[in-house]
């Protein structure tokens, strides 16, 4: 063979196993999806749709009449990601901007390792303060017997949630080309009017990313929320009330439930749910990040 | 021409590979025992176990896992355990469920547990009827001030729905009906004696073994233990009173149970021999539950047969 058709040989290969690898990502989304399908639909042969997704009761086990309305538990789950994000955002931005324009390069040296080491604490490790912490600190500053609510889980999601929010918005703010800011200067803006009205705009995309990420992390966190929500199944009429979110249910009830019941079908429909959520988010990140690069150009 | 440049550090894995994986081969010679299910049971059968393992270092080893009663009774039913544990009796279902797989469920009472009522310290209440726990539970008495506490809502702590003790609950003191939805549910009795030990208004139900101090034999700093009666007429009982719980004057009294598949084999029926027996029984004792009667004794010997 000559060199020339070893090498074409060699070329094609390597783009055969990179191409797989690819269709190997797409697979296995659209395996999981396919799983959690065909282990729902079974459940709305006994439930119906209607009532699953607007019942705010959720009691499979119950003596008296089995209820499986999972509303309660979306709600939840909006509750402990839109709280999580409401106070991870601010911090984080305000971080990422002070890491990447106002810190001298000494304390960013000790600050960007210190963010990254919060993101490698174990789940079960925050849900440890937050019980021991967290817990009684919301329950003194709102006068309440304990602090086993969905206000402590969305301030350890806020933690959890930091350090790629972080990570993120200051590599897009470090990626604003220099001309930007220093044409900015140049003509007279202030600092801060730099920052706010040219660098973030300008860096605008990758934060969003880093949001979507960060509330992505936040929907699908188990083990925090298992441990500091409380794990009541009413429907939460505040951030200071017990919750449940679907994420707990789940981890709750899949290790015992006898398999191939009602019951058992109907974890995999409040996975299904949970993964279209998910879905969602990420669709929606999507088609703003597209719109404001067409805009861009 | 990769091999041969690594062919030193090659050999070095597979003999490090070699090193590990021999010894986890020669461990396997040797068949587990599973035992899961009750998280009530677990840490007294997890002793059992460890003081059975120590003084028959040629049995066959136990491994002992938490869940609950209906994980455990799953478990059982779907052939991935050996032995379950659960504080509450099969549900008709489960039989059902059992008997459709082939599965024959043998049922051993190893200990009695006196099912407590739990309060934080700084509540004055020391007593309650079973009537009051039940509409508590059942979310129909929502403020202490109802039951002759002080003006506090009722803070509600429970276990969830795979735990015998939920069940249990639910059948003898909510007399059959739903759970407030208010309930807290933890994930285990000691998170539950936690909760109850932080929070001023709080009431939760746990085995009795969870609520003693094994220092200094009384309950531990931070809880209350209330005593119960059956009706207003009756007079109240603790569940750390052994004659009360004997007599059934302490009206949640209950037994722990152990099932197997049909008759436990050899090394099963050893271990539940050793559990049955004298030393077992006094280690249950030690833990803060109570030995089992001539009764069960009698029942238990006829099912190891």
């Amino acid at each position: 063979m000559t060199k020339q058709r070893l090498r074409n040989i060699k070329e094609s290969i390597i783009r055969t196993f990179f191409f797989t690898n690819g269709l190997l990502a797409i697979i296995v989304l659209l395996g999981i999806f396919v799983l959690l399908l065909s282990s729902a639909v079974p459940a709305f042969r006994e439930i119906k749709i209607k009532e699953f997704l607007t019942s705010i009761t959720w009691d499979p086990t119950s003596p008296v009449k089995a209820e499986y309305g999972i509303l309660s538990m979306i709600v939840s789950t909006l509750l402990v990601t839109i709280g999580a994000v409401l106070i991870a955002f601010p911090i984080g931005l305000g971080v990422a901007a002070y890491l990447s324009d106002v810190a001298h390069w000494r304390v960013r040296e000790i600050v960007k390792p210190v963010v990254e080491i919060l993101a490698g604490i174990p789940s079960v490790v925050i849900g440890f303060l937050g019980i021991l912490l967290v817990g009684p600190a919301l329950a003194k500053v709102f006068g309440k017997t304990n602090g086993l609510n969905a206000l402590n889980g969305a301030i350890l999601l806020a933690v959890m949630a930091l350090p790629t929010i972080i990570s993120i918005s200051e590599d897009s703010l470090n990626a604003v080309p220099p001309a930007y800011s220093e044409a900015s200067l140049a003509l007279g803006g202030s600092r801060w009017q730099t920052l706010v009205r040219v660098k973030i705009p300008a860096a605008l995309s990758g934060i969003i990313a880093a949001f979507m990420l960060g509330m992505g992390r936040a929907i699908g966190e188990t083990m925090t929320v298992l441990m500091v929500t409380g794990n009541a199944r009413s429907f939460p009429h505040g951030l200071l009330d017990s919750v449940r979110t679907m994420t707990s249910n789940i981890a709750i009830e899949l290790g015992e439930v006898p398999y191939y019941t009602t019951h058992y079908y109907a974890l995999f429909a409040i996975g299904l749910v949970l993964f279209i959520m998910t879905f969602g988010v990420n669709l929606v990140a999507d088609v703003v990040l597209n719109k404001y690069q067409e805009r861009e150009q | 021409m990769f091999y041969a440049k690594f062919k030193k550090w090659i050999a070095l894995a597979e003999l490090a590979l070699a090193l590990v994986f021999t010894p986890i081969l020669i461990a396997q010679t040797k068949k587990m025992i599973q035992v899961k299910g009750s998280d009530t049971m677990v840490n007294l059968v997890q002793i059992l176990a460890e003081e059975y393992m120590t003084k028959n270092p040629k049995s066959a080893p136990l491994a002992v896992l938490g869940g609950g009663s209906g994980t455990g009774i799953t478990a059982l039913i779907n052939g991935t355990c050996d032995i379950a544990d659960h504080s509450r009796d099969f549900s008709a279902k489960e039989f059902n469920q059992a008997w459709e797989r082939g599965v024959k469920p043998r049922v051993f009472a190893i200990a009695v547990d006196g099912l407590s009522i739990i309060v934080n310290e700084k509540n004055p209440l020391n007593q309650m009827t079973m009537d009051q726990v039940g509409a508590i539970y059942r979310g129909d008495v929502k403020n202490w001030r109802a039951v002759g506490g002080p003006a506090m809502p009722i803070s509600l702590y429970g276990r969830q729905s795979n735990s015998g003790t939920y069940t249990f609950l639910q059948e003898h003191v909510l007399k059959n009906k739903n759970y407030s939805t208010d309930v807290k549910e933890m994930n285990g009795n000691a998170q539950i004696v936690e909760g109850v030990m932080a929070d001023a208004a709080a009431i939760g139900y746990v085995g009795v073994g969870y609520v003693i101090d094994k220092a200094t034999g009384k309950p531990m700093k931070g809880l209350k233990v209330l005593t119960i009666s059956k009706d207003e007429k009756s007079p109240a009982a603790s569940p750390m009173d052994k004659d009360a719980v004997d007599t059934g004057k302490y009206p949640i009294a209950r037994a722990l149970w152990q099932s197997t598949n049909g008759k436990p084999s050899a090394e099963t029926a050893a271990f539940l021999q050793f559990e049955l027996g004298p030393e077992g029984q006094k280690i249950v004792e030690r833990e803060g539950f109570y030995p089992i009667g001539a009764k069960y004794i009698e029942a238990n010997m006829k099912n190891l047969k």
